[in-house]
């Protein structure tokens, strides 16, 4: 695809409330408005000037279902006082977080608006933990999937199994993500589980759909996320209301988005789709993507590195956020993001390359360690994942770690990556059939 | 008309109350209306169920055929792809597709055993999902497979031979037909 020149985007400012199991003492939107506030105040923005700076938003929830209130979005436009100011939501799955985002950033970089809100969020909290998977599991075929067992631990289980079938992925190199990702988040206080734990916990704890545990998966939370994206203009505005320059400016400099067939049984069986740097011999016997890999998460990164000029991602971005359901679907998406060859997630992970350089992990010395870090906000599995605020928390983590301000933001440098440049967010809906990838870099 | 007059006092004038729904007797209060937003919130339970009427549409042969013990998918007749699950028009090239069965026996091509699940499928745990194969035919079929050890799981059972069983009175889900082991 080619990318028209557009105007430049700048991801100005973010907010995130602190996700948790349930927030009952709040309804959604004062739930939203904990993030915008903090966004705003960022920037010195005061609140009334909002309706002077900004020319509208996007909002991101996923399930009428789990809030049992259809049109939430416009309760939170109205709550943040953003009405009558031009509004839509937007719903993509696991990724509506993720499309949100890109739906600001066009809205900007196409000239229909100088500022744009991102907002987000989901309460999860209102059903039980298995009523809830009942409605995830809704978001699968009601005549073919739904019924025979509608479980998306179980779905996303069959694929890994097709994986490690495939290249030999160990369950151990599925842990080696859970403990990851939580001894990171051990150092994010807007995370929702902050735990030190071993391959043996990971294992050892309750088997969910083998060969996925408890502590493979991700639970589900109450939470919301914001962003305030601005062209050049936008943030001319800001200047005028706030009376001083928006400071560590980030860039939006890639979008793109892939699809896949809804039922896992209608995925082909082909050729790989290659990336700038993959040749064709690279994956001589292997079909694609039947049931082991996310074409729409290839298709994605293929146009967010074509867009931002990416040649080859492991040597040209700092680090990712990147969306880990589940430990099998970070190590999937490792492949379709193009951080290792398809096949190689498992020993990629293995290598310590996604892990923290600074950090110990209790794996003793990792040969590749702090290559490439993933998800070192800790990830959905450890920060929870209120779906229609995930994709944006991400993008206010990668915003944060470009500014080089985890520090102020989330009380703690540890899982600051020095002097990280570019880094790629990643928001992927259920068994890959939308996905996101947008790159961002320090302005 | 005097309104006025027609109209009993106000005290007199109730909204009929019944005794169903949420019912919270001597809902604490503060004295003071400073101290009002300190107070724990209301959490009350709020049942919804509804039946829909869900057609099989296009789908429905199916359904007919899996309560005739038969297993159906289509074929494209101008590209020749073969949907083991049906799909009423090609997602290749966009023709009308045909019904023809399935063969009995197919193939593991992946499978998990479920431990827990929606709500719904709870109290069938532990059961196995597979996702089954079948040569010449290009797309997989989502179903149960039955009569294997659900505590012994491994990558040995990918590939294994299984065939289609059906139930005897069909529920009109594609649960109709489950797979056994074939051999
Ligand atoms: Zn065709």
């Amino acid at each position: 695809m080619a990318f028209k020149k557009t105007r430049d985007v700048y991801f100005v400012s973010g907010g995130i409330s602190k996700f948790a199991k349930a927030r009952p003492e709040v309804t959604f939107q004062p739930m939203v408005k904990e993030a915008y506030d903090y966004a705003l105040k960022d920037i010195g923005l005061e609140n009334k000037q909002a309706q002077e700076v900004f020319d509208g938003s996007v909002a991101s929830y996923f399930s009428d279902h789990f809030s049992r209130q259809l049109m939430a979005g416009i309760m939170i436009q109205d709550y943040l006082g953003l009405c009558p100011l031009p509004s839509h939501r937007v719903e993509a799955g696991g990724a509506t977080g993720g499309v949100c985002f890109q739906e600001a950033y066009k809205n900007v970089a196409s000239g229909v608006m100088d500022t744009c809100v991102a907002y987000g969020f989901e309460t999860m909290s209102h059903v039980n933990t298995w009523k809830g998977n009942e409605f995830i599991a809704l978001a699968s075929d009601v005549s073919f999937d739904y019924p025979v067992g509608g479980f998306y631990s179980g779905y996303y289980a069959m694929m890994v199994v097709r994986h490690m079938q495939e290249f030999g992925t160990t369950v151990e190199q599925l842990a080696h993500v859970s403990v990851k990702n939580h001894i990171n988040a051990f150092h994010n206080k807007y995370a929702q589980k902050r735990k030190r734990l071993t391959i043996k916990d990971v294992r050892n704890s309750e088997m969910v759909a083998w060969p996925l545990t408890m502590l493979d998966i991700c639970v589900m939370s109450d939470g919301a996320a914001c962003g305030i994206l601005a062209s050049e203009d936008g943030l001319k505005k800001i200047r005028k209301a706030t009376g001083k320059d928006p400071k560590n400016l980030v860039k939006v400099t890639g979008i793109g988005r892939g699809t896949d067939a809804m039922r896992m049984s209608d995925r082909p069986h082909k050729k790989v789709i290659l990336l700038a740097h993959e040749k064709a011999s690279d994956y001589k016997d292997l079909k694609y993507p039947g049931i082991h890999s996310f074409r729409a998460g290839r298709t994605a990164s293929k146009l967010a590195y074509e867009h931002a000029g990416i040649k080859d991602p492991l040597k040209e971005i700092d680090f990712v956020e990147l969306h880990d359901a589940y430990t099998s679907s970070e190590i999937q998406t490792y492949e379709d993001m193009g951080l290792c060859k398809y096949g190689e997630g498992g020993k990629f992970v293995e290598s310590g390359a996604p892990f923290l350089p600074n950090l110990d992990y209790g794996l003793g010395k990792l040969p590749r360690q702090g290559e490439m870090p993933v998800n070192p906000s800790g990830g959905l599995i450890a920060c929870g994942h209120p779906v229609g605020a995930t994709g944006l928390m991400q993008a206010v983590f990668a915003l944060w770690q470009l500014q080089g301000s985890m520090k102020k933001h989330v009380g703690d440098d540890t899982i600051q990556v020095k002097n990280a440049k570019r880094g790629a967010i990643h928001s992927h809906a259920g068994t890959g059939t939308y996905v996101t990838v947008s790159i961002l870099e320090k302005a | 008309m005097n309104i006025q007059a027609m109209t009993p006092a106000a005290e007199k004038i109730r909204l009929a109350e019944t005794d169903d729904g949420t019912i919270l007797f001597k809902v604490p209060f503060p004295k003071e209306m400073k101290d009002i937003q300190h107070m724990s919130p209301i959490i009350i339970k709020q049942p919804y169920h509804i039946d829909y009427i869900h057609s099989y549409g296009q789908d429905s042969p199916f359904f007919a055929g899996l309560a005739n013990g038969k297993l159906l998918g289509t074929k494209c007749p101008k590209c020749k792809y073969t949907y083991g699950t049906p799909k009423a028009h090609c997602m290749e090239c966009g023709s009308p597709t045909e019904w023809f069965e399935l063969p009995e026996v197919g193939r593991i091509h992946t499978f998990t055993v479920c431990h827990r699940g929606g709500e719904e499928f709870l109290k069938e745990t532990p059961f196995i999902l597979v996702l089954v194969e079948w040569d010449k035919v290009d797309t997989l079929f989502l179903s149960r497979l039955v009569g294997v050890d659900t505590s012994k799981p491994s990558l040995k059972m990918v590939g294994m031979k299984i065939k289609a069983q059906f139930k005897r009175n069909a529920k009109f889900r594609p649960t109709d037909v489950y797979f056994v082991p074939a051999e």
